[in-house]
């Protein structure tokens, strides 16, 4: 099953979402080819050599220089076709999914997105995604090659294994259309933080903190793990922090690895926006908040102490 | 002792009854407009459906839409709640000769029926009154039962408008021209948000009110046009859930006593019903008067209460709640009901008539009698030489509903429900008395007071209730959950409330809602209220008690469609 | 200048579940219109009074209640609506579903073409490029603001690093994020007058399309089963006693968060 993997970069690194996926096809045992393109890339190669790939195949061309979908769709179709991939793998984020669909488009390829596992299974290859609030798990499939698959952002982590890949350049012809649209200005700021739905890593804040002040703590705790802000419907209706922090039902929903939960009671119309995430931490003073019902690790007590201890704690732990 | 009437809401009829503003050309003309897509409205519509059928000269002089019908919920349905077991002679009467018993949407006839009366633990079985004889009824959904309506409304002509509240009754020259309806994209705290849609003046040459219980505009109209009954409207809060069951339930179940207290000093009048819904489901509620006297009675915490019974939870054993909700229930009978239900270019119809049955539990039929009859004095009232507006043109609704069988039942029990104001021992020797004397008896009729004036006290109730444990009962966020509400949470605030009251009547407001609006802060003495209207389900249990529900934006609150 | 609008019509709320049997939504029960299309008409609409003339044409390819959706687009103040509907349609994957709307698009030949960034039904953020590829058109995604002027289209695109500025020559295919407008509501007016607007209806054959193109028959995935999600696994709850925060850090660090 030779597998492509769609490698994508920003800003000179390969971004942690497709070493994820790198190790994922690696780990199913599979002839694994990843795929960098852009422009004065080459350095890149020997980085996805280090997580998992086999070979590395290079596409260098001023005209991939700005990370726009459709000429990476002429190039990866092209690859696809000469060298008979059977499978393609992508990690989501924006430029991957216009780049998979364009490519579904172009080779009339089965596309499965949103998947946060991928498994052999009787002989064939099943994809496993969330669906409706995440309440449901869904087994997908492809009925014909070449497969592609879109996989949620951070779905896998990366592995070293410290191997070494064979590095080939490769050149494509790209489309006139596929070059049409241009990019003026690159966004290369970050900004203040991920925002709540990008970010791995959410503190949250709800009733439980007593007052809008009281944010600080979440807010330096988030700053400490690297993470966003959230709130709850409450709390933003109180006006105590702004609507975009707002998770729940009618506010985002979020998956990161962890959430915590500061103050937070846990009723339904919250933990839908929240249920799926990798762990979760509640802190509490109410031993019976429906919170503990869903958490994995469930700290009773004053938050007002605990937060604050907490953000030193993991400071002195990440400064070291 | 506090009482909700000392501490009235912010609100006059005043704020709901308005001249028309719109320049001519953006106004709306329809024919017949008729507010809300329950039973009555929807009756309404399709009986004038098939009279324009009929004559076709009659639906061309009444304009491009001859018929509109508003309903403030996303879709008909979505505002919809009742047990329910109907009685079909309505539904025949509407459907005569074009549709069998077998085409409507309902869940089986009632083929065996028990009433109980519960004590915490045990049970013991009492003989059907005669006024609870369900034999020959159907169990339905009315939420399901409205969606069908409306799809047959449609058929027959009419323009059913969705997410669209009647906010303000248009009058001029002590006629009713139409109604406004409400504004759309306003900020909590009524500011013009960017999308912005102001309401529109709907002009109609008769205006049909079927608003359901605590209609809005129809209380307007009401006081408006002096059309008040002998005694005041009072209303129960029916709470109830659907639950998806293995082992079908094959009777329709009422049950009176625990968890409510008999003695004449709580005043707690109600009891439950649990009806199957086919092979697989069931629904399950709990009634109660809002005339009770405990701030600490909540509906909602008796219905899980209820369902601790060993009794009950052996039907839900390794079940699932699939839907829950909540509404008002109007239980004055007939001494409530409006002395006229008409006021020139004007019919009022169904519960918002106080148009229910209280023993039996009924009020669909009538809704859709009445909607019936309405419908066949608009046609007769827009005939070439008629006009609509002059007073007495509309009268002969009011004679037609006399003559029915609408009538005829809520005399024979118009006294029953004041009988339990005395307690469950002596209401139910009572009413036992007027059963048997078909309604002769008492020789005068009972008095009530409004649900507002009735003193509160404070037992301890609440610490009774079952803590929620998520399988067999809830609290309710989960419930209003469940409810389908996903109101905008920065949607103006459309409960008129004092803010600042005595701490029983704050504790009373946070116990009685079903849907957790109200939260209370502060002291000992008196607290500040707080409120959370994107939980509101509309159920209209605060109007009952001190407070004024006001129909918020189009397309808000509940999205019922098994209740 | 002309804009084709493609909408879906996506089950809501409570009528939101997977069917057992074809293990797909259900999407026989009560729908809306896709919230991110909602925003994709609102901008058409705007780009269209903004320069004073020009058509607005809502497509949609879905069942019979795919009209309601079409309904609320025109009552919003789009011009004309296309209903593709074809019970070869049924369970149509992203593949099958962009042959029929390129098809249905080719016909109309518009300017400028937008869409939703993605539909609440399947949260696939794809259907914009897969229809740029096949109608051979440029695009981009995420667009939270949009700028037309004389025969391109300048938008600011939406990604985890931030706003890229970038421009397209028309026709161009542009899928818009939910931070571009905020949707009107219909007016009253707008929603009575919906019914009188034109509205056509469209087969498969009328466009051109084999049966077995569409469907599940044209669709390369399929759904094998549902499930569960994974259990969560034990949770444990402790007391502070002052360790709390400690034994945080330390079941933070056993998973490898920190």
């Amino acid at each position: 099953m030779p597998t492509l993997v769609f490698l994508e970069h920003h800003d000179g690194e390969l971004q942690k979402g497709s070493l994820g996926v790198l190790a994922k096809a690696a780990s199913l045992g599979e002839d694994v080819t990843g795929v960098v393109l852009g422009a004065g890339v080459a350095e890149l190669a020997p980085q996805a050599g280090k997580f998992g790939a086999k070979r590395i195949l290079v596409v260098d061309d001023p005209a991939l220089e700005a990370p726009l979908p459709q000429p990476r769709v002429d190039a990866l179709a092209q690859i696809v076709r000469d060298r008979g991939f059977d499978t393609v793998l992508f990690a989501g984020s924006v430029l991957a999914a216009d780049t998979a669909a364009g490519l579904a488009a172009r080779l009339d390829a089965g596309l499965n997105w949103d998947l946060t596992d991928l498994a052999s299974e009787d002989g064939r290859l099943v994809g496993k995604r969330p669906a409706l609030e995440d309440s449901v798990y869904v087994d997908v499939g492809w009925k014909s090659e070449p497969r592609l698959a879109l996989f949620r952002s951070g779905a896998f982590d990366p592995a070293e294994t410290g191997g070494e890949a064979e590095v080939e350049e490769a050149s494509v012809s790209l489309e006139d259309f596929s070059q049409a649209a241009k990019m003026l200005e690159q966004a290369h700021e970050e900004q203040s933080g991920p925002s709540i739905e990008d970010a791995e890593i959410i503190v949250a804040g709800g009733r439980g903190l007593g007052g809008p002040e009281n944010f600080k703590l979440c807010e330096e705790l988030a700053e400490a793990l690297g993470g966003a802000v959230a709130a709850t419907r409450a709390v933003v209706d109180a006006g105590w922090y702004p609507y975009a922090a707002q998770v729940g039902q009618t506010g985002r929903s979020v998956s990161p690895k962890l959430y915590v939960a500061c103050g937070i009671s846990g009723a339904i119309q919250h933990k839908v926006g929240m249920q799926s995430s990798g762990t979760i931490v509640a802190i509490n003073k109410d031993p019976n908040a429906p919170i503990f019902e869903f958490s994995d690790l469930g700290v009773v007590g004053d938050l007002h102490e605990i937060v604050p201890k907490l953000t030193e704690l993991v400071r002195a732990r990440r400064g070291s | 002792m506090t009482r909700p009437a000392d501490y009235p809401p912010p609100f006059g009829t005043r704020d709901a009854i308005a001249p028309l503003t719109d320049p001519d050309d953006e106004r709306i003309d329809v024919g017949v407009l008729i507010v809300g897509a329950g039973p009555a409205g929807l009756a309404c519509a399709i009986r004038l459906g098939q009279l324009l059928e009929a004559s076709p000269e009659t639906a061309e002089r009444l304009g491009d839409v001859p018929v509109a019908v508003l309903e403030k919920g996303k879709q008909p349905g979505s505002h919809l709640l009742s047990g329910a077991v109907v009685n079909p002679r309505g539904l025949r009467r509407l459907f005569r000769g074009r549709a069998q018993i077998d085409d409507l949407p309902l869940h089986g006839p009632v083929e065996s029926e028990a009433v109980y009366l519960l004590r915490p633990r045990t049970s013991v079985r009492i003989p059907a009154p005669p006024t609870m004889r369900n034999h020959g009824n159907y169990v339905a959904s009315l939420s399901q039962l409205g969606r069908w309506l409306a799809e047959q409304a449609e058929e027959a002509g009419a323009t059913i408008l969705p997410e669209t509240p009647a906010a303000r009754l248009l009058v001029t020259d002590g006629r009713v021209r139409g109604v406004r309806t409400g504004d759309k994209g306003r900020g909590r705290n009524g500011e013009q948000l960017p999308n912005f849609e102001p309401g529109s003046d709907l002009v109609a040459r008769v205006t049909v009110l079927a608003e359901g219980t605590q209609g809005h505009l129809t209380g307007a109209a009401i006081r408006h046009f002096g059309l008040e009954g002998d005694n005041p409207q009072v209303w129960a809060l029916g709470v109830k859930e659907v639950w998806k069951v293995p082992r079908p339930l094959r009777r329709v179940i009422h049950t009176m006593g625990w968890p409510l207290r008999s003695k004449a000093k709580y005043r707690e009048f109600g009891g439950s019903f649990i009806y199957p819904m086919g092979e697989d489901m069931l629904t399950l509620g709990m009634v109660v008067g809002l005339d009770h006297r405990d701030a600490e009675l909540s509906v909602h915490d008796l219905l899980q209460e209820l369902k601790t019974h060993p009794k009950i939870r052996r039907l839900l054993d390794s079940g699932e709640r699939v839907a829950w909700g909540a509404k008002t229930i109007p239980e004055g009978g007939l001494l409530a009901v409006p002395k006229r239900l008409h006021a020139p270019g004007l019919l009022l119809c169904g519960d918002g008539a106080g148009l229910v049955n209280v023993p039996a539990l009924k009020g669909i039929h009538y809704a859709i009698e009445s909607g019936r009859l309405a419908a066949e004095a608009a046609f007769a009232a827009l005939q070439p030489g008629q006009t609509p507006w002059t007073p007495g043109a509309l009268a002969v609704y009011d004679e037609s509903l006399r003559e029915s069988f609408v009538w005829r039942d809520l005399e024979a029990v118009r006294n029953m429900r004041q009988a339990f104001g005395r307690g469950f021992w002596l209401g139910a020797a009572l009413a036992g008395a007027m059963t048997a004397s078909r309604g002769k008896f008492p020789p005068t009729d009972l008095r009530t007071e409004p649900d507002s004036e009735v003193e509160l006290i404070r037992t301890e109730r609440a610490r009774r209730y079952p803590r929620p444990d998520g399988q067999l009962t809830f609290d309710k966020l989960s419930s209003v959950y469940l409810s389908g509400n996903r109101t905008r949470d920065d949607q103006p605030n459309h409960i008129r409330l004092q803010r600042r009251v005595p701490r029983d009547l704050g504790e009373l407001w946070v116990r009685m809602c079903p849907a957790q609006v109200y939260e209370i802060a502060g002291g000992d003495g008196e607290v500040d209220v707080e409120i959370t209207p994107s939980n509101c389900v509309q159920c209209g249990a605060i109007s009952a008690r001190g407070g004024r529900l006001t129909p918020p934006e189009g397309g808000s609150g509940p999205e019922y469609t098994l209740t | 200048m002309k804009i084709a609008v493609c909408v879906k019509q996506v089950p809501e709320g409570a009528a939101r579940r997977l069917d057992p049997q074809t293990k797909r939504l259900d999407r026989s029960g009560e729908g809306a219109l896709n919230p991110f299309d909602a925003h994709a008409v609102e901008e058409a609409l705007k780009i269209r009074d903004a320069s004073g003339e020009g058509e607005v044409v809502v497509l949609s390819m879905g069942p019979q209640k795919a009209v309601d959706s079409l309904r609320k687009a025109l009552a919003m103040g789009a011009d004309r609506a296309l209903h593709v509907s074809d019970d070869a349609l049924a369970g149509s994957d992203l593949v099958a579903t962009s042959v029929v709307l390129a098809k249905a698009l080719e016909r109309e030949e518009a300017d400028l073409v937008l869409l939703g960034q993605q539909g609440s039904d399947s949260d696939g953020a794809v259907l914009g490029a897969a229809l740029a590829d096949r109608l051979r058109l440029p695009m981009f995604s995420q667009a939270a603001e949009l700028t037309v002027s004389d025969g391109s289209i300048r938008g600011k695109r939406q990604t985890e690093f931030g706003y890229d500025v970038i421009e397209a020559p028309l026709p161009a295919v542009v899928a818009v994020s939910d931070a571009i407008n905020e949707p009107r509501y219909p007016s009253l007016k707008g929603i009575m007058g919906a019914k009188k607007k034109p509205q056509e209806t469209l087969a498969l054959a009328d466009l051109g399309v084999e049966a077995g193109a569409a469907g599940e028959e044209g669709s390369k995935t399929e759904v094998y089963a549902l499930g569960d999600p994974p259990p969560r696994g034990d949770s444990r709850k402790i007391e502070d006693d002052g360790s709390g925060a400690q034994q945080v850090v330390d079941f933070l660090a056993e998973k490898r968060l920190i």
